[in-house]
C-alpha cells in the first residue's frame, strides 16, 4: 500500500463523495500496522503525524465535534472510566469544540434530535444538523464505526477521524489504532502543543466545550462547560447522562 | 418369589464365599476430561507455525476432530443428516472427552445453523458441519451470520444438491456460499482440512474481521478417505475467543446498550433504511477484504503456485481437482509439456491480485472442477479479464459424484495447445482465443 509519501495524493477526503460510494477497501485502502495510521487513505508510517493532522483539523473547522461512544460513555469497567477521562483531557484542549455521544446503536425513531445523540444508522442527521465538519469517533464498536464513517462520507462535508483501541478504520480520513489511556493522553498532550504552535488560546475559566441547544437546556442555558468537571468516577457518575442522554430516555426508546 | 429377592452369596473359584477373602479393589474412577484438562494454551502463531508435529494416517473427518481438538471450541451442534460425514459424530466424541464445552443434536439444519448464530452473539467459539442438502436447508441462517458480524466456523462436505437425491460429492453447494459475504476456503486434502479448521478460527475472530468461515472440502474423497496429516501435540490449544474485542458487542441482555444494538435497525422503509443496509453490506464485504492479510500470515497465502516458471499451460483449481491436477501435470511432464499448477485455496476473499501477476504471460488456462456450472472458471476469468490474453478452458468437469480421471485434465492441456477439438470440453465453455496456433502446433511436434 502506498503511503503519504510515495503518493500525496489523497483517496480518502471528506465529502459529499457521493449517493453511494465505494467502501475505502473497495478503493483499496488497507489498515496500518501497530505505529503506524491512516492520513486521507495513504499509510502514514508515524502515528504521531497523523495525531498533528488530526489537531490542525479540529481546531480549524468550524463546529468540530467529539462523539464518544458506549466503550467510554459506560463505566463498563475501570479502564473505560480511564479513557473517559482522557477524552475529556482531549476536549479541554479544542477551543469551542462540541461533545454529542452515541451511547447506543439503535436506530432512533421516529426522529433523532441531532444535539442529542449521534447515531450509527443515521449519522449524516446529526453531522448536518449541527453543521460539523470536523469530529472524532473514540469508544464505538469497530462495525458500527465503519457503517457511520461510511454513510458520513457519503452524504456529508465532514473530516472524520477515529482513534481506535483495535486496528483503526480505513473510512475515516484520519485514524490511529491501538488507542489505549496513554495513547488519548498522548493525543491530548499533541492537540496541546499544536494549539499553542498555532497560537489558540483556551478561555481563562476553562469553559471551552460548547452545549449544544439540548444540553444547554439541561444545564439551565449555559452554552459552555469545563469538560473536566465532568472527570467520571468508578461508579459511573457523569458519562452519557452528562450531555442530555440518560436511563430514562433509552428505557422510554425501548 | 421370595427366594429370587434374597441376596446372592457369591462365590470365589474356590466355593469360598467371596466375603472370606479380601475386598476387590475398587479402581478410582477416571475422569473423562482429564486429558482435556491438561490442555496448555499457546499462541496462534507458535501453534501454526512452529510447534512440532507428528505424522498420521487418518480421515478428513477425523482431521476435522483433530483440530477441534486442538481450537478451544466452546460449543458445537450436530444433525448428522445422510448425507454428511461422521465429523459431527467425532466431535460428540470430543465432548465427551471435555474438548468441546457444549454440544446437543439440533433438530434440523435451520434450527443448527440459528443456534450457531445465537452461541456466537453470545461470544463462545462455535462449530458445525452440514454438507449437500443440508447446506441449503440451512443457507438462510448461513447467510446472515456475516451481516450479524458472527465469528464461528462451518465445515461443507460438499455433496450433491441437486434430485434426484444422491450421497456423492459434487461441490456446487460452493456456489452458493461464494456471495454470502463470509469466508470460504476449499481443502483439498485431509491435511488441508486439519490446518484450515483450526486457522478459520483465529482469522474469523480478528477484530477487523469477525466474520464466519465456511471451510470446504469435496465430501467423501476427503472426509472419508485417509491420508497423512502432520499434526500438533493435543496437549496445546488455541487461545480462547476474546468476545470482547470483536467489531460488535457480544449479546447481553444485563447490559441496555449491548442488548439494543442488537435489534434489527432496518424495518422502517425510507432512504435511511436504505441506506444503512447497503452501507451495513459494504461493510461485510470490506470485512472478507481485511481476511487477506491473516490469511497470508497464517495460510502463505490465498493460493499456492507449483512449476509457473516458463509454463506452457497452467491449471487452475481448488479442493480435490487441485491433487487430480497435480498429478495431471506430472503426466504432462512426462510428454515433455510444462504444466504450471495454481491451487486455490481461498475463495472469498478471492485471489484477485494473485492470479492476475500469476497468469499475466499464460497462453493456456485449464480449470477443471467437480460441479457442472464451472463456477471456479467464471471467477478466474472476472478476475484475469484484461490481464492476460490466455485461452480459458473451463473444463473438464465431473458431477453428480464422478471421480475425475486426470486423463480428462491431460486432454484438456494437450488439446488446448494444438488446437485439437476438445471431447469433453464444449466450445461454448472456452473463453480467449488470442493463442498463436501455429506456435503451440509446431511446439507439439517437437515433444
Amino acid at each position: 500500500m502506498e503511503t503519504t509519501k510515495q503518493k500525496p495524493e489523497r483517496i480518502i477526503t471528506p465529502g459529499p463523495a457521493g449517493f453511494h460510494p465505494p467502501s475505502a477497501a473497495q478503493l483499496g485502502v488497507m489498515l496500518p500496522d501497530p505505529g503506524q495510521g491512516l492520513m486521507y487513505g495513504l499509510l502514514e508510517p508515524h502515528e504521531e503525524n497523523v495525531i498533528e493532522e488530526m489537531a490542525r483539523v479540529m481546531l480549524t473547522s468550524p463546529n468540530a465535534t467529539l462523539f464518544p461512544g458506549p466503550m467510554v460513555l459506560w463505566a463498563w469497567n475501570d479502564h473505560a472510566v480511564e479513557k473517559a477521562k482522557a477524552l475529556l483531557e482531549i476536549a479541554a484542549q479544542i477551543p469551542n469544540v462540541m461533545i454529542i455521544p452515541m451511547p447506543d446503536y439503535r436506530p432512533k425513531y421516529p426522529k433523532i434530535d441531532p444535539e442529542e445523540v449521534i447515531n450509527p444508522n443515521h449519522p449524516n442527521l446529526t453531522i448536518w444538523g449541527n453543521k460539523i465538519e470536523a469530529c472524532i469517533f473514540i469508544g464505538v464498536h469497530c462495525h458500527y464505526a465503519n457503517l457511520t464513517l461510511k454513510m458520513i462520507r457519503a452524504g456529508t462535508n465532514c473530516c472524520t477521524m477515529a482513534i481506535c483501541a483495535e486496528q483503526g478504520h480505513e473510512d475515516a480520513m484520519l485514524t490511529i489504532r491501538d488507542s489505549d489511556t496513554a495513547k488519548l493522553k498522548l493525543v491530548a498532550k499533541v492537540f496541546k502543543r499544536v494549539r499553542e504552535q498555532m497560537g489558540l488560546k483556551l478561555p481563562d475559566n476553562g469553559e471551552n466545550v460548547r452545549f449544544t441547544g439540548t444540553q444547554s437546556k439541561v444545564y439551565g442555558g449555559k452554552t459552555h462547560t469545563n469538560p473536566l468537571d465532568f472527570m467520571p468516577n468508578s461508579t459511573g457518575v457523569a458519562g452519557a447522562a452528562a450531555f442530555g442522554h440518560n436511563a430514562e430516555q433509552m428505557k422510554r426508546e425501548a | 418369589m421370595s427366594e429370587s429377592l434374597e441376596a446372592e452369596v457369591k462365590t470365589n473359584p474356590q466355593g469360598d464365599p467371596i466375603t472370606s477373602v479380601a475386598a476387590p479393589k475398587v479402581e478410582a474412577k477416571k475422569d473423562p476430561h482429564a486429558e482435556a484438562k491438561k490442555q496448555t494454551v499457546v499462541s496462534p502463531e507458535y501453534l501454526f507455525l512452529e510447534a512440532p508435529r507428528k505424522r498420521e494416517f487418518i480421515t478428513g473427518s477425523e482431521a476435522a476432530k483433530e483440530a477441534v481438538r486442538r481450537s478451544n471450541v466452546d460449543f458445537a451442534v450436530a444433525y448428522p443428516i445422510t448425507p454428511q460425514s461422521e465429523t459431527m459424530q467425532l466431535i460428540g466424541v470430543l465432548y465427551g472427552e471435555g474438548y468441546v464445552k457444549e454440544y446437543y443434536r439440533g433438530e434440523e439444519e435451520y434450527g443448527v445453523m440459528s443456534s450457531i448464530a445465537g452461541a456466537s452473539r453470545a461470544g463462545v467459539r462455535c462449530y458445525t458441519a452440514t454438507a449437500g442438502p443440508g447446506t441449503l436447508r440451512g443457507i438462510e441462517p448461513i447467510a446472515s451470520w456475516p451481516g450479524h458480524r458472527l465469528p464461528a466456523v462451518c465445515m461443507f462436505t460438499c455433496r450433491v444438491v441437486n434430485a434426484p437425491l444422491a450421497i456423492q460429492p459434487d461441490n456446487i453447494e460452493i456456489s452458493y456460499l461464494l456471495n454470502c459475504g463470509m469466508i470460504v476456503f476449499h481443502a483439498e486434502n485431509q491435511q488441508d482440512m486439519y490446518d484450515f479448521t483450526m486457522k478459520a478460527f483465529i482469522i474469523s475472530e480478528k477484530n477487523d474481521v469477525t466474520l464466519p468461515v465456511g471451510v470446504c472440502c469435496d465430501g467423501f474423497f476427503v472426509t472419508h478417505a485417509r491420508g497423512y496429516v502432520h499434526m500438533q501435540d493435543r496437549s496445546m490449544k488455541l487461545p480462547p475467543r476474546e468476545a470482547w474485542r470483536g467489531a460488535v458487542p457480544v449479546l447481553d441482555a444485563e447490559n441496555p446498550p449491548a442488548r439494543l444494538s442488537r435489534d434489527a435497525p432496518v424495518q422502517k422503509s425510507n432512504f435511511m433504511a436504505y441506506n444503512i443496509h447497503a452501507v451495513w453490506q459494504q461493510e461485510v464485504w470490506a470485512a472478507v477484504e481485511r481476511s487477506r492479510k491473516y490469511i497470508n500470515q497464517y495460510m502463505g497465502g490465498l493460493l499456492s503456485a507449483e512449476n509457473m516458471e516458463n509454463a506452457d499451460a497452467v491449471i487452475i483449481a481448488s479442493g480435490s481437482a487441485a491433487a487430480q491436477s497435480r498429478e495431471a501435470a506430472r503426466l504432462c511432464a512426462d510428454k515433455g509439456i510444462k504444466v504450471g499448477l495454481i491451487k486455490v485455496r481461498s475463495l472469498r476473499p478471492f485471489p484477485t491480485d494473485e492470479l492476475r501477476k500469476l497468469c499475466k504471460d499464460a497462453k493456456l488456462i485449464v480449470i477443471p472442477e467437480f460441479n457442472y456450472v464451472g463456477w471456479l472458471a467464471r471467477e478466474v476469468a472476472t478476475a484475469i479479464y484484461g490481464h492476460s490474453k490466455a485461452k480459458i478452458i473451463a473444463g473438464p468437469h465431473v458431477y453428480g459424484g464422478q471421480s475425475m480421471p486426470v486423463e480428462l485434465i491431460l486432454d484438456e492441456v494437450e488439446s488446448g495447445l494444438t488446437g485439437k477439438k476438445s471431447t469433453n470440453v464444449p466450445l461454448s465453455a472456452i473463453m480467449g482465443a488470442d493463442v498463436n496456433q501455429a506456435d503451440v502446433t509446431h511446439f507439439m511436434q517437437n515433444i
